[in-house]
């Protein structure tokens, strides 16, 4: 049987002393999104690929040293040049899903720049089953939560 | 959204590397807290308020038996989810903070429509 799914939302906002169309360039050429999206976790990226446009995909494979394979795929829902882009976006480890997300980046000129709003509501799947698996999985997470928290603190 | 929540909590309570430590011993199985104090330098009362607050974060649980207090990882998927979101949120606030660092570059953009150059 399967267990409920939890629901949980977050939003971080920053403000980056830049126009909104440099923003907007960074979040929609695929050279630039890999850079701060993929790379830079201690990560291996495998593959990245986008394909920026309104049902286009954004395709991650990835795994931490040593650790599972991961995947992140995204579709566009909607884009508005400069100001906002829509997305829907699962996350598997290890071929199990995690959890599936929907993420808006709104971005706002201001006076000293753009502010870039990025809100997610997330649905937390966790597709492992059983107690065995359940403990492999408390582990990895566990492991992988403290090599983020000691790089990044 | 989600001030004040577990999570903050949660994220707290692993923030720490003796408390990380704990929570890693404990996946293998439940131990009393001598058990736990015993690869440390820290005195019993000291690891016994490490256990406290990650009891308080819900990461794990403890129950006195006779004379021994023994410690466990709260097995319940809701803790492990807790445990990803913390993850899953930081990992975003580092992707926006590189994504200002390639930002604070100098440009090499050719502006489509002209506006820069």
């Amino acid at each position: 049987m399967s267990l409920p799914v939890i629901h949980r939302g977050f939003a971080i906002e920053r403000i980056y002393p830049t126009t909104p169309a440099r923003v907007f360039r960074a979040l929609s050429d695929p050279q630039k999104k890999r850079r701060w999206f993929a790379e830079g976790e201690g990560f291996e990226v495998e593959s990245y690929t986008l394909d920026f446009r309104v049902g286009g995909f954004e395709r991650t494979r990835f795994r931490p040293t040593g650790g599972p394979p991961m995947t992140t795929d995204a579709v566009y829902l909607d884009i508005a040049a400069d100001e906002r882009v829509v997305f829907a976006y699962a996350m598997t480890v290890g071929g199990a899903p995690m959890s599936s997300s929907l993420g808006t980046m709104e971005l706002t000129p201001t006076a000293s720049g753009t502010r870039l709003l990025f809100t997610e509501h997330t649905a937390f799947v966790d597709g492992q089953d059983g107690s065995e698996g359940r403990r492999e999985g408390s582990l990895g997470l566990l492991e992988a939560l403290a090599k983020e928290l000691e790089t990044h603190g | 959204m989600l001030q004040h929540s577990p999570l903050d909590r949660v994220f707290h309570a692993l923030a720490d590397p003796t408390r990380r430590a704990i929570a890693e011993r404990l996946v293998a199985g439940p131990v009393s807290v001598s058990e736990l104090a015993a690869p440390f330098s820290f005195t019993l009362s000291a690891i016994g308020q490490h256990v406290h607050l990650l009891e308080s974060s819900g990461i794990v649980r403890s129950a006195k038996l006779g004379r021994v207090r023994r410690v466990e990882l709260v097995p319940e998927r809701l803790a492990l989810a807790e445990r990803w979101f913390v993850t899953h949120r930081a990992r975003w606030e580092r992707r926006l903070d590189r994504l200002g660092l390639l930002l604070a570059e100098p440009s090499d953009d050719q502006d489509p429509r002209g506006g820069q150059r």
